[in-house]
């Protein structure tokens, strides 16, 4: 009894001496939490997301040490896409200094919105969130390059319209919008009817209730009474491959079904099989393993057995989007670095940081990701979001194609329309604080 | 008068006009109904014996489904050649499964808990979810899978015939979804209200006390009954994982079958079988043709307004006992 209780107090006594050094230890890493899914009816989307993220960090401590010398500490908090959940986890890790927090929600960013200024974290959503907050004045903690849901959408009027021979030609048709009920879902809906009165076409909105992702009987039916010259999507998690199958049942014709690049992975396709052939899709990033630093992930990474991942879903669509947040994330950690001077930088450098962020064509090469993803050219104090381009990829049965070249939003329609949404968020939410951070030179 | 006119006569002109889509929707609301009717009939045998309401039933079917497609992987992996064999044989090994499981729910949750109060049952159906969630996501991770439908040789494609001045499309596996359905809760109640064991289970849902007192074993009830709902909960685990994939977003399907319970009765096979046809059907033809003037989305509400309104009138369900307590 004696001898146990002696080696009890001496493992109590171990770890309480070995505290201090283990928090030293941590205050010379740079913190970076991780919001992920991988369990509950939204792990489909949310597991390979979090693999890229998670691996690419961690294949940038194996390789390189971290970020300048100064590796990173990265941690992953489960919200199971639940916006509870994610606030719990933002208020578990907003303590511990973390470089920038990514909800991968929709739903948690806009909770966490209101936070992140009195927090002092920024908070990168990227390409998701609300498309309001790429005003810089008005949300100068939040970014959500490299593009906005309404960006999203301007991306694919313009590829319908290059395919109607001119979106004037859309006049008189109509345009079906299959969503996810929430937030998420419903973000784009402002720029949809304003382009309906502008080209002259009727919106038919099916909206697929989230218990209800997995049948969509009823939302297909009406499609087929519609008859839509076009359908485009606002799915996530198992919405996306029960649409696919469901729209392939019902005869609707796959290549003029067009989803948001979150409804673009290879399993939201791979269920509907052959028959899913055609179904198009934004993408705002490279596919593939054919990129030098997707085979350093692997060396370092998937091939010790430090991932997630499963080997035949390496490079996947989902994954590499994983990847590119990550990438965001860690070109923000370096600007900070060289901005301020610091090696640790915390929450308040790396809003610097990301506010003059720039990822060139050949950086992305340097980075060993040429061709990647479009420039990230654009982010300033004023512009959070930059409007980046995106591209349009189709299934051909058993992977995605790239099928356009790059496009850019139409930023002339969009940008006033957010400017006019973040005037009104700010008048909605009384006591909203003026933006008070300089602005960095540079940018 | 325009919104009254959409409201009451609308929906009845577009279904006399295009007959063909009325009877689409039917049939969509019809193997909708009969999906229904299966999730349900796991919850009443469930209830009938042990009189609580199993919240892990949503869970058991995708664990159900998950522990086919994983033992039908391992079987391939491990050397049987032929698909359909290896289907079969993970079909049957899932089967057992399935009893292993009401098994180990009888011995480590349910007979500790013997006389407890209803609730206390209740609580610890929400533990054995949690751990059906925790257990599977450990063992077969949080990515969809793809059910093996073609390699149960489950029919596939859909039959397209021109009928009613329109399209009509049956898919295959609709149709094999719905007649499997059916057999299923036919044999169901059929075994539970012509057997001895069926006797039994009505016995048990009387009183566990006076079950026990004439000789009724509670522990071999429960688990046949449990074993019966792992079954129910594997064959709608195919037929819904085969519609669209096998996730975890399967278990929140199981909810539909709340407001089907409240409707038929939580104690009534046939109940299941009518409360899940009434809101398939209804549900649908309520989305299709009055969905669009309040801007869709009818279908995540419909049918516990329907349930509401079934419960004014009958408090039990429709063919739910009366429960009389005297006082």
């Amino acid at each position: 009894m004696d001898v146990k209780r002696l080696i009890w107090r001496g493992a109590i006594a171990a770890a309480l001496g070995l505290a201090p050094l283990v928090t030293t230890a941590r205050a010379q890493d740079i913190y970076v939490p991780l919001l992920t899914y991988r369990t509950g009816p939204f792990a489909n989307s949310g597991i390979p997301i979090a693999n890229g993220m998670h691996d690419y960090l961690i294949m940038l401590n194996e390789r390189d040490g971290g970020i300048g010398g100064v590796k990173l500490n990265i941690e992953e908090c489960e919200t199971g896409y639940d916006t509870k959940k994610g606030v719990e986890c933002w208020e578990a890790v907003k303590g511990k200094n973390p470089a920038v927090v990514n909800p991968y929600s929709t739903g948690i960013t806009l909770q966490l919105i209101p936070k992140a200024a009195v927090d002092k974290v920024p908070i990168l959503s990227m390409a998701y969130g609300l498309s309001a907050s790429a005003v810089g004045e008005k949300f100068p903690w939040i970014f959500n390059p490299p593009a906005t849901y309404w960006d999203g959408l301007s991306i694919v009027f313009k590829y319908i319209g290059e395919k109607e021979g001119g979106l004037e030609k859309l006049k008189g048709k109509t345009i079906g919008f299959i969503f996810l009920e929430s937030g998420y879902g419903r973000e784009p809906l402002p720029l949809l009817h304003q382009f309906a009165k502008e080209y002259g076409f009727t919106v038919k909105e099916y909206s697929v209730a989230a218990k209800e992702m997995q049948d969509q009987s009823g939302q297909w039916l009406a499609v087929r009474r519609d008859r839509p010259a076009w359908m485009i999507m606002w799915g996530w998690g198992a919405m996306n491959p029960t649409a696919v199958k469901r729209a392939s049942e019902n005869g609707y014709p796959m290549d003029r079904f067009i989803g948001i690049w979150w409804s673009g992975s290879d399993d939201d396709a791979r269920a509907g099989g052959q028959a899913a052939k055609g179904y198009l899709s934004l993408n705002i990033n490279g596919l593939g393993t054919d990129y030098p630093a997707l085979q350093d992930i692997k060396k370092y990474v998937v091939d010790k057995g430090k991932s997630q991942v499963e080997k035949d879903k390496f490079g996947e669509a989902f994954y590499n989007r994983g990847v590119y947040n990550s990438v965001i994330v860690a070109e923000a950690i370096r600007n900070a670095q060289k901005v301020t001077g610091k090696k640790v930088v915390i929450g308040e450098d790396v809003r610097r940081g990301l506010e003059s962020l720039r990822i060139s064509e050949a950086q992305w090469k340097e980075l060993g990701l040429p061709g990647f993803a479009s420039p990230i050219t654009n982010l300033s104090c004023a512009d959070h979001n930059g409007h980046h381009a995106a591209y349009v990829q189709q299934w051909d049965g058993t992977k995605w194609v790239k099928v356009s070249d790059w496009i850019t939003p139409m930023k002339d329609k969009v940008r006033p329309l957010l400017e006019e949404a973040a005037d009104d968020y700010v008048k909605k939410n009384t006591g909203w604080p003026k933006r008070s951070e300089a602005c960095d030179k540079s940018t | 008068m325009d919104l009254l006119y959409s409201i009451f006569i609308d929906p009845f002109v577009q279904m006399a006009t295009a007959p063909d889509l009325l009877a689409q929707t039917l049939w969509e609301g019809l193997v909708g109904g009969m999906l229904y009717a299966l999730i349900a009939l796991g919850f009443v045998l469930i209830f009938k014996a042990s009189g609580v309401f199993n919240f892990a039933q949503g869970i058991m079917v995708v664990f159900a489904a998950l522990t086919l497609i994983g033992l039908h992987k391992l079987l391939v992996q491990n050397g049987v050649s032929n698909a359909t064999a290896a289907a079969y044989l993970a079909l049957l090994l899932t089967i057992g499964v399935m009893f292993v499981l009401a098994f180990a729910v009888e011995r480590l949750v349910l007979r500790p808990l013997v006389n407890q109060p209803d609730i206390i049952l209740f609580m610890a159906t929400f533990g054995l979810t949690y751990f059906l969630i925790g257990f599977g996501e450990l063992v077969f991770g949080g990515d969809p899978k793809i059910m093996i439908t073609e390699d149960l040789r489950l029919p596939t494609g859909a039959i397209t015939y021109k009928a009613l001045g329109g399209l009509l499309s049956l898919q295959r596996l609709d149709i094999a979804a719905a007649v499997i359905a059916a057999i299923m809760v036919t044999t169901m109640a059929v075994f539970f209200s012509k057997t001895r064991i069926g006797r039994a289970l009505r016995a048990v849902a009387d009183s566990h006390k006076a079950a026990l007192s004439v000789g009724i074993s509670l522990e071999q009830i429960w688990v046949i009954v449990w074993f019966a709902s792992g079954l129910v909960a594997l064959v709608t685990g195919i037929m819904w994982g085969a519609r669209s994939d096998v996730s975890f977003a399967l278990e929140v399907i199981a909810l539909k079958a709340l407001p089907v319970l409240i409707l038929g009765g939580f104690t009534s096979i046939p109940g299941a079988i009518v409360g899940g046809l009434i809101i398939g059907i209804g549900e649908k033809l309520a989305e299709f043709y009055w969905g669009p003037l309040i801007g869709g989305g009818t279908d995540s509400w419909f049918a516990y307004v329907l349930a509401l309104v079934f419960l004014l009138f009958w408090p039990h369900g429709l063919f739910g006992e009366k429960i009389i307590e005297r006082v």
